[in-house]
């Protein structure tokens, strides 16, 4: 309804207080809009140093160099884009296998606490993840894990070298932990959105429970793998507990061992001391593209959530 | 169709759902194991000094992070003073006025806004905030807190005021109520709890954020004299002393690791009985 | 099952035999006994008792909520997948109890069609009908193909679909869909059907459709409907139970039932005095 037509209904009605009250929720409302508009403009226009000068070179060359001005981040795409795909490759079986148990299988008395913990993981800030990173699991990464992947794996590629602890191996693991909340409260509300006639039908045609269990799964199928997105999205930006145990270092090495360098970690780490223009140029356009890149993956997370509860009116995921 | 076959299917059936009992202990154990590890290394150095004494220098040892506390608490003030009005007006536009495009658009864009890294929140408000200043300040610290806020805050009070019902509404229509006064002093009203349990949610990780203030409002080892300045937070705090190399520091790390995660448990703790005691009193 | 070893509870009508010819009225498919069921402490059916000869189609009419669908879910032990349900008494399946035997393989044996169709969405109208099948380990395509066939013109499906089998199962119409249904749950030869109201959410030309397509089914099922709709049961059975609060009121041939029944609820519901 446009607002003049709104104001002028009102006022037949004699009152203002209602016109008035519309356009300040209004505005605030379109605050957002613009607030989004204002980041990426900020973004791109403190950037344009390093745009004008590098081009889509920024992400293909590999050195960064902040003493002679030259910045190639592909680095910190690398151990992004790795550290992220670690984390979901552990992390989607687990967090299919928990949404399934609460929704499937748990008694009433059971799920309630379960579900609780789970998403009091979502709640641990990413500082206190951090710390537990660096002072307990990567001791143990270096002496248990480490050396028994070495001992017993080490012909592929991915677990040469020293065992550090501090590296990829580390990032991917926390980060795991870390989108295992979010992929499994999700699904577990998908789960439970599906019709439970789709799973009587299956059943009724003699199909065991996990037969069946895998019909609902079929169904829900993309709401699930919008809670996976949504997982992928928290995951590239993670900071804090990613730069404690990732060993910032720009290195690009296929093994796992090695440390590596995020471009969520490599903006915490060199904001504060970036004094070239060009240096922070650079940065800045490195969260620009974080920016950008989240904001893609989180819109095609929503529209996959949006498409399952476009049918069923009361179910919000 | 054998018999082997079928009971291989019944077999495997009870095996996979084994299997996702076990990632469910599989979850756990780090849930588990952060509580245990905070607990036992952080218990030590949380005393009364540690809430009320400001940081001593290397060194020296006692010394609290009082200032970090206070500082945490008004980076999030100034935070809530950006996002609150912003979000509870844009919830009350949703709710009310946004069953149409211009709200699914906002809608929409909030939930995307929601999943933006906090560090990129950190950097506009670096861009706003402290390049015109040329220096760090609170002020800063709170915006990116407050940009971080917005969503949650909006879509929880959305969410709270589409749970009162329409007849509610109607009624006080009914009684020659003009729209704004019913949705303030009724709808808002009626949905209050739950408005306010959903903005303490977005204060309390507000509060455990590090990333968006380490180059906004930097950090102050002592107590500070404007907002115009840095200011110390606990998480940053505990950041810092976490990478250090002295033993002492990284006590008190954990001791502010220990505070934040008091703190988030008991808000989540409270949110559940406060949403579990408003469904049994619906019922 | 031989008939002398036990007094079968239904009266047969002279006449009715003589009109089927080659089906042995007097073997019972099923047999209930003493047929309770609770959905936690409510009592939902009490004492039901009745006999479903072979290849006949046995209606069950009575007023919403009075347990039709219920008693029709203990038959194929869906009930209790319903957390807090609880059956007791005896189902006998060609004699034996279904709840000694293992429940996935009753499953298997006595099928169901829902009252809302529904197809699994995100497969083909093929991998629909093979679905059952390829739960139950058929995986020989071949044998795939052929049962999908079969079971589409039993449905009576055939010749709509057979250029479209690529096709997602929730393109077709209402209609389609419930025949799409009917023929998954055929392709897994099961002995019994058993339908809940599989007509009342299609319109008049879909449910005529359906019902000719029971009379057909019935050579070779022993079926089992539920139906609030009167005509339907009247048009589409051999014999009728009533059901009313949970009990069975009474159970005889449909003619009877439905021209000169014994019992005066019966006779008040037939008449639409209440219901």
């Amino acid at each position: 309804m446009d607002l003049s037509l709104r104001t002028k209904r009102l006022s037949r009605n004699r009152n203002l207080g209602d016109s008035i009250f519309y356009v300040i929720t209004l505005f605030f409302a379109l605050l957002i809009l613009v607030l989004v508009v204002v980041m990426f403009y900020e973004m791109y226009r403190s950037s344009t140093l390093t745009r004008e000068k590098f081009g889509f070179g920024f992400f293909l060359h590999s050195v960064w160099d902040p003493v002679l001005d030259e910045y190639g981040a592909l680095p910190f795409i690398y151990g992004t884009v790795v550290s992220t795909a670690l984390a979901v490759i552990l992390a989607v079986p687990l967090s299919l296998g928990i949404a399934i148990f609460l929704s499937e299988v748990a008694p009433g008395w059971l799920e309630q606490p379960l579900s609780f913990f789970v998403e009091l993981l979502a709640a641990i800030p990413s500082i206190v993840y951090g710390l537990w990173g660096f002072f307990v699991m990567v001791p143990w990464l270096r002496t248990s894990f480490q050396p028994w992947l070495s001992e017993h794996w080490n012909f592929l590629p991915f677990f040469e070298g020293p065992p550090y602890g501090i590296g990829m191996l580390a990032a991917g693991f926390i980060l795991a932990i870390m989108i295992l909340p979010i992929i499994a409260s999700i699904s577990r509300d998908v789960l439970r959105a599906v019709p439970r006639t789709q799973y009587e039908a299956a059943l009724a045609l003699g199909a065991t429970r996990w037969q069946a269990t895998r019909i609902a799964l079929s169904y829900g199928r993309s709401g699930i793998l919008g809670a996976i997105i949504l997982g992928i999205g928290r995951a590239l930006g993670e900071t804090m507990a990613v730069t404690m145990v990732i060993g910032n270092r720009p290195t690009i090495s296929i093994s796992l061992f090695e440390p590596g360098y995020t471009m969520a970690s490599v903006l915490a780490n060199e904001f504060t001391e970036a004094t070239s223009e060009m240096y922070i140029s650079a940065l800045i356009e490195i969260a620009l593209v974080l920016f950008v890149i989240t904001l893609i993956i989180n819109s095609i997370a929503r529209l996959l959530l949006w498409s399952m509860t476009r049918n069923s009116k009361d179910v919000r995921l | 169709m054998s018999m082997i076959r079928y009971y291989l299917r019944r077999y495997f059936s009870s095996f996979m759902f084994i299997l996702c009992a076990f990632s469910v202990v599989i979850a756990l154990i780090p849930l588990f194991l952060i509580f245990y590890h905070t607990v036992s290394l952080g218990i030590s150095a949380v005393n009364v000094d540690f809430f009320t004494k400001l940081p001593k220098p290397v060194g020296e040892s006692g010394g609290g992070l009082a200032n970090a506390i206070i500082g945490t608490l008004i980076l999030v003030g100034i935070g809530s003073c950006i996002s609150l009005p912003i979000g509870i007006f844009a919830g009350i536009f949703l709710s009310e006025y946004g069953n149409n495009f211009v709200g699914q658009i906002v809608r929409f864009l909030t939930d995307v806004l929601s999943g933006i890294p906090s560090i990129v929140a950190g950097v506009v408000a670096y861009t706003l905030i402290v390049i015109p200043m040329k220096h760090f300040s609170a002020y800063a610290g709170g915006v990116a807190l407050g940009i971080l806020m917005i969503p949650t805050v909006t879509r929880t009070t959305e969410e709270m005021l589409k749970l009162v019902p329409t007849s509610l509404r109607e009624a006080a229509l009914a009684l020659g109520i003009s729209r704004w006064k019913m949705t303030l002093r009724i709808v808002l009203r009626t949905a209050l709890p739950g408005v306010v349990t959903g903005i303490l949610l977005s204060i309390a990780r507000a509060a455990g954020e590090t990333a968006p203030l380490l180059f906004t409002a930097l950090n102050n080892r002592f107590w500070h004299t404007s907002l115009n300045q840095p200011i110390a937070s606990l998480t940053v705090f505990i950041y810092n002393y976490g990478v250090s190399p002295f033993e002492e520091w990284v006590q008190q790390a954990w001791g502010g690791a220990l505070v934040l995660i008091v703190m988030i448990l008991l808000v989540n703790i409270g949110m559940r009985t406060i949403t579990l005691n408003r469904m049994k009193g619906n019922q | 099952m031989i008939a002398e070893e036990y007094v079968p509870q239904i009266k047969i009508d002279s006449e009715l035999i003589s009109m089927k010819k080659d089906i042995s009225v007097h073997e019972s498919k099923i047999i209930a006994s003493d047929v309770s069921a609770w959905f936690g402490n409510v009592q939902a059916i009490k004492n039901i008792s009745m006999e479903i000869p072979e290849h006949s189609v046995v209606a069950i009419i009575g007023p919403s909520g009075c347990g039709k669908s219920t008693f029709l879910r203990t038959i194929n032990r869906m009930h209790e997948t319903i957390p807090k349900a609880r059956v007791s008494g005896k189902i006998l399946l060609d004699g034996k109890d279904v709840y000694e035997m293992d429940a996935v393989l009753v499953r298997r044996r006595i099928g169901m069609v829902f009252q809302k169709p529904n197809p699994f969405p995100t497969m083909s109208v093929f991998d629909n009908v093979a679905a059952g099948l390829r739960m139950n380990g058929v995986h020989s395509k071949k044998n795939i193909e052929e049962i999908v066939e079969q079971s589409l013109r039993q449905a009576a499906l055939w010749n709509e679909v057979k250029d479209s089998l690529s096709k997602s199962g929730m393109s077709l119409s209402g209609g389609q869909q419930q025949r799409l249904c009917i023929a998954r749950a055929l392709a897994v030869n099961p002995e019994v059907l058993l339908m809940d109201e599989p007509a009342s959410a299609l319109d008049p030309i879909s449910t005529a459709k359906i019902e000719e397509l029971i009379y057909e089914l019935k050579k070779n099922y022993t079926i089992v409907i539920v139906t609030h709709n009167m005509q339907q049961a009247a048009r589409v059975s051999d014999f009728t139970a009533f059901l009313y609060m949970g009990e069975l009121i009474e159970y005889d041939a449909t003619r009877t039932i439905f021209t000169n029944p014994n019992k005066k609820e019966t006779e008040e519901y037939i008449t639409g005095r209440f219901g």
